[in-house]
This record gives C-alpha cells, structure tokens and sequence, in this order.
C-alpha cells in the first residue's frame, strides 16, 4: 500500500513539476490556481506513505535508498510549505518541485522496478532517452554559447571599442533571449530524458544505479541546469554570472559523457 | 588686433580636466565681466559648452600671457594643466573662432548646437559690456562664416548628431527600443533632442526629472511622459532603460551604490546611462556594475568618429570657406592697423606746411589770391609726392601680416609722429608688469 500512496503523490507532485516549467517560460499563471492543493495533497498522501512504510516494518529504515530519497522530498516539501506560509510566495518552487518530483519518482518505481514486456518496447524506451537527454544537451550548448557571446558583447560595449567583432553580433538582448530561451526549451527534455534512463537504469539494474558516476554526475549537471534557470528566472543573472553557471554544466556534461568509460550501467557499446 | 583664443576641448583634454574649468551658465556673465576687467585685457569672452570651455581675449599687448587672467578667473594655478590646454594668436586665433562658429570644430562636425552656444555666449559678453569693438567685429563676421557655411556645403544637413549615436548604442544593447523606456534628467536642449531620436526609433515611454519641475512638466508634455518630482528620482529611475543625464551638478548624482539598487530592484535587466553632462552625472564606477553600461560625452565621441569619414569631403570644402573668410578679415582688420599711421602721418605733414608757410609769409608780403593758390598748389604737391611711398608702402604691407607692425613702427620713428594711443597704453603696460610682478 504505501507505494501505492506515494504513486499518487507523484502523480500530484507532477502537478508541480510542470507548474515550476510553466513558470520558468514566464507562463506560471496557467496552473497558479491549482499548484497549491495539488502539492498539498501529494504532501499528504507521501505523509501517509511514509507512515505506513514506517509502521509496516516496525522501525525506520535508513538503508533502504528509496525510503531515504522520499524521506528527503518529504522533508524539502514540508520546507517549502513553511515558507510559503510564512512569505505566500510559490517561487522556491521552481527548484523544489522538480527535485521533489524526481526524487519521489526514483523511489516509487525503484522499490517495485518496471518491466519491459518486450524488447522492442525497451528499445523505444532507450530511444525516447537519448533523443530527449540529447536536446537538453543541445539547448544547454546553446545556452552556455550564448553566454559567452553575451560576455564577449558586454565587455566590447563598456570597452568602448567599435571595431572587431562589436559590430558582427547581434544586439545584447537578442543574445540573452537565445540564452534564455534555449534553456527552457532544453530542460523538460533533459527532465524527461533523465527520467526515462531511471526508469531503464532501475528495470535493468535495480535501485542502486543510483550510485554510479554517470548517474550521479547526470542529477548534478541536471541541477546546475535548475539552478541557472532559477537564478535567471528570479534575479535575472546574466553575463557573467549566468556564463560561470554555464560554464560549470557545460563542464559537468562533458564529465557526464566522459563518464561513459568508467560507469558500470551506461555504456557505448563497443564499436 | 592682439586676440588670443586659450582653452580647453574634447580633443585636447579628457572630461575629468574640463569639469575642472567648466563654468556653470549662471556664473558666465559675472566671470566674463571679470575677465574683461583685468589689466592688459581690453576686450574677452568665455565660451562654455560640455566639450571646451575657452576664453577669447583681445589684449592691450601683442605678447600677452593669459595663464594668470585664468589663474584670477579659476582660483587655482592652470599651470599643471598646460599640455591640455591649446591657444592660438592672431590669424589663428580668428581661424579658430569661425571654425567653431561654423561648427567645424565640434565633436560631431556640422552639429548646429554649437552656433547657437557661441551665439549665447557672445550675447551675454555684450551684456556685461565685455564685448565692444573688435570681438564685435569678429564675431559677427564669424556668424556670416557659420551662416556660408551652413548654405554652401552639406555637413550640417549630414550631421550624426550625439542623439543618433545614443540611438545607435541603445539599440547595441536593447535590440528593439520598442517598449523601451527612456528617462531624462535634466530638461535640457540635448536630452529633448536624444529623447526625440529615441521615441522615433521605437521607444515608448518618456519620464523627465528636473530640479523645476515645471520645465519637467513643460518637456513631458512634448512627449506625453510623465513628469517626476526631483525627490523621488532615486525610486523612479530604475522604471526606465535608457537614462539620458545632463544636469548642471557640480558633483556626480548616480554613484556606484545606486546602481546596485537599481539593479537588484530591477533583476539585472541591463541600464544604459547616456551622460552628457561636464562635470558628469554619473559617476565611472558605475560601469564596473554588470548590465549597466555608462557612455560619458568621450566615450559618444569616440563612436562619432567612426562615423566622420563620409563627411570629410564637405568638412574639408568647408574649411576651405573659413580659409578664405580668415583672409578677407584679416585683411580688412590690418588695413584698419595702418589707418591711424596713415592719417596721423598725413596730419603731422599738414601741420609741417602749415607752420612753413606762415613762417615765410610775412617775408612774402601780400600776394594775389592767384599766387596765394600757387603756394598752396606747390606746398601740398609737394608733401603729396613725399607721402605717397610710405602710404602705399604701409598699405601693402597691410597686407602681409608679419611686416605690417615693422612698417608701422618705422614709419612712425621716420617721421616721428606721436600716436594719440601709444603712451597712454605704455602707462598702462608698466603697471600691468608691476601688478604681476606684485602678485608673484
């Protein structure tokens, strides 16, 4: 039963999930109405989940990776209700509800893994997977260029200089606009690209996939993803700071590829 | 003529120097009567502008130094400043001053604002009886040279005015001015005329901040913005992208710490600050702020010169202009040297045959009014024909500039003619030296 509860929790933290990318591509207003009660009740229900699974097996379980991963969304969802009523404000949810929701996801479908029925329905998986992760990336990319255009156009405007390359680059704004929009347009694929390896990487390897470099480094780098949006969706970082953010995922993306060669659970087959 | 032109501009000195002799517009008329009542200095003007601030001298002495009038009229010495000063004499000095008048000499070349500046400039030099005779002159003929200018060749039709330049880097950084918001501080003749050049490129908003706020509610209505009481400038400013400065504070308004606030309460959205104010209105540091992007008067002139090529041509037809009118007025300027020799030589011999002729006229007895005409006849025949060569001689020499003082003087020592002028302002030579002297 308790996974059953914390299914439904999901289901409504999902709710939140879109909300927080609805809200990044400055059309928050949409779900603003519902955001609240659906996250409510998925607090619930996850409250619920969690006290069965306690009561279910007498004690609290730190080991089990899954209870820790849904006991820690718990947590993060109780710290932001305490803020939202202390301040009314639903913005820390831009980073909250899309970590909750991964959080919660990986502990739901890892303590009962899926099943492929057929392989073909595996391989559309993979595919869904790398098409998906692979234009996050591509928006990410395009982001992190942008950045260092912006840079690039910044410093040759304070710089005073008419010549070089000032007059060849598109206008600073414009340039931010790329920036921006490339990484809303990237992150619900990188999202759902993330999600749709889990859901692979649990059926084929049970939960501790969770452990493996790759794995690990890929939520890092999906963070600073989330972070760079939320900064520039909360206190407009540009420039040089949105360029640091994107520099240290562009970083970590390639330390996500390299991470091919070593990780147990995600390799190239070899050519 | 001893006219000398002395001052600061945007070529030879940075902003930080100009603030340092610029003087405020209410001040000009109680500076310029000043400077014209100093010793050695018959006649003066002050001419300043965000870009020079000059002063024009017509002095008593050909040689002439204005560094100490500067030193009286600033209160500090101009001395460390010397390499960014420029200072011309003479036939260059009137170069200078038509070239400025015909805008020649602008940091946007053919810009009109300057004849409008030099012209205020001389208004009020007249008013406070600064301005008599020759700069009179000079001035006046300086505005017909402007006027030519302006008629004959096409640079002020093809001017690139600090206002397109602003349009042109605002939209370096915006894109699009459309939506964009535009404040002025300051409700002055530039800001209109920026804020004009930004509405018709897109921009849609207008705020005005200015200390009366009268003329605040007087220029927004022009653009149907919206007026802002000068207290709440600091809470407003944000609201707009574009800032466009040119207040007459003597101290920057927009420091460092502002402009964080203004970026934190405006998420980092990027601010462009257009200063065209001297001494400047918003302070350099601010541009080491991320997303805020300060261009002082300099730094528009720097862009302008990229523009400057495609109006060399013009620019160069009319230098030729100015060329040509400094040579017709000095021409008639040293003619008007010679005059006083001329008349004075002719008087003294007047006087000489006047005095002959008495002394033999008792010996002569009584003549016939026939005879009486033949002395007359042969006397000034005959001074005629001694006058004619030193005449013609001074006249051409009148001509060339380096020699007509030479001539004048020899002439003057030939004849020993006593100029009615010259010992009076001998007098006033030697107290000018002791008074300087004194001062040292």
């Amino acid at each position: 039963m308790p996974l059953v509860w914390l299914r439904v929790a999901v289901a409504f933290y999902a709710v939140g999930l879109v909300y927080s990318l609805l809200l990044l591509g400055k059309r928050g207003n949409l779900l603003a109405k519902v955001v609240e009660p659906a996250v409510g009740f998925g607090l619930i229900f996850h409250f619920v989940s969690l006290v069965e699974y306690t009561v279910l097996i007498g004690h609290l379980s730190w080991a089990s990776i899954h209870y820790s991963e849904s006991l820690l969304a718990f947590v993060a969802m109780v710290v932001f209700f305490i803020f939202f009523v202390g301040y009314r404000t639903t913005s820390p949810g831009i980073v909250i509800f899309p970590l909750v929701f991964i959080l919660t996801f990986a502990s739901a479908i890892g303590q009962k893994p899926v099943t492929f029925t057929s392989p073909a329905l595996r391989s559309s998986w993979i595919f869904v997977h790398v098409v998906m992760i692979f234009t996050g990336y591509a928006g990410l990319f395009l982001s992190f260029g942008a950045s260092l255009l912006y840079l690039m156009q910044e410093r040759a405007l304070k710089a005073k200089s008419s010549d070089g390359l000032l007059p060849k680059l598109p206008s600073l704004q414009t340039i931010d606009d790329i920036g921006y929009h490339s990484l809303l347009f990237g992150f619900p694929f990188m999202t759902f690209g993330l999600i749709a390896g889990s859901v692979l990487a649990i059926a084929k390897y049970g939960p501790f996939f969770f452990t493996d470099p790759k794995i690990l480094l890929s939520f890092i780098m999906w963070i600073v993803y989330l972070l760079l949006l939320y900064t520039r969706w909360s206190s407009g970082w540009r420039g040089r700071r949105a360029a640091i953010l994107a520099t240290c995922a562009f970083v970590i993306a390639l330390g996500v590829w390299a991470a091919n060669s070593f990780s147990r659970v995600h390799r190239f087959p070899p050519l | 003529m001893n006219l000398i032109v002395i001052g600061v501009n945007h070529q030879t000195a940075p902003v930080e120097v100009r603030e340092q002799f610029a003087i405020p517009e209410a001040r000009l008329p109680e500076a310029v009567k000043a400077l014209a009542s100093q010793p050695g200095i018959e006649e003066a003007m002050i001419v300043s502008t965000c870009n020079r601030v000059e002063v024009v001298a017509r002095t008593k002495d050909a040689n002439a130094n204005l560094h100490e009038c500067l030193e009286t009229l600033y209160g500090f010495d101009p001395y460390p400043y010397r390499k960014y000063l420029y200072e011309y004499r003479e036939r260059d000095a009137v170069r200078h001053v038509f070239r400025l008048a015909s805008s020649l000499d602008s940091m946007v070349v053919g810009e009109p604002q300057i004849l409008g500046q030099v012209k205020e400039a001389y208004a009020t030099a007249r008013a406070v009886g600064a301005v008599t005779s020759q700069l009179d002159a000079l001035y006046s003929r300086a505005f017909a040279v402007a006027k030519r200018v302006r008629t004959e060749t096409a640079i002020a039709t093809s001017a690139v005015s600090i206002a397109s330049v602003a349009v042109e880097l605002a939209k370096k950084i915006f894109g699009n001015l459309k939506g964009k918001s535009v404040y002025l501080v300051g409700a002055g003749k530039m800001c209109e005329l920026a804020a004009r050049h930004l509405m018709a490129h897109g921009a849609s908003k207008i705020y005005v901040g200015n200390r009366t706020y009268e003329r605040a509610a007087a220029l927004a209505a022009k653009f149907n913005g919206e007026p802002i009481v000068f207290d709440q400038l600091y809470d407003t400013v944000d609201r707009a992208d574009i800032v466009i400065s040119s207040t007459g504070a003597p101290h920057a308004i927009f420091l460092k710490e502002h402009g964080e606030k203004f970026l934190s309460r405006r998420k980092n959205r990027p601010m462009f600050f257009i200063d065209i104010a001297v001494p400047r209105d918003v302070d350099p540091q601010m541009s080491k702020l991320d997303g805020i992007f300060v261009y002082d008067i300099d730094d528009l002139q720097q862009v302008v010169a990229s523009h400057i090529s495609d109006r060399r041509a013009e620019a160069d037809r009319a230098e030729a202009i100015v060329q040509l009118e400094v040579d017709k007025f000095q021409g008639r300027m040293q003619t008007l040297d010679v005059v006083p020799t001329i008349v004075s030589l002719q008087e003294h011999l007047e006087t000489v045959r006047q005095a002959e002729i008495d002394r033999v006229r008792g010996r002569l007895g009584t003549l016939t009014p026939e005879q009486e005409l033949a002395v007359e006849t042969l006397s000034r025949g005959i001074i005629n024909k001694i006058m004619h060569t030193p005449i013609t001689t001074l006249k051409s020499a009148a001509r060339e500039s380096s020699e007509s003082t030479t001539v004048i003087d020899l002439v003057r020592k030939l004849f020993n003619l006593r100029d009615s002028r010259k010992p009076a302002s001998e007098e006033e030579d030697a107290t000018l030296s002791t008074k300087s002297e004194g001062r040292r």
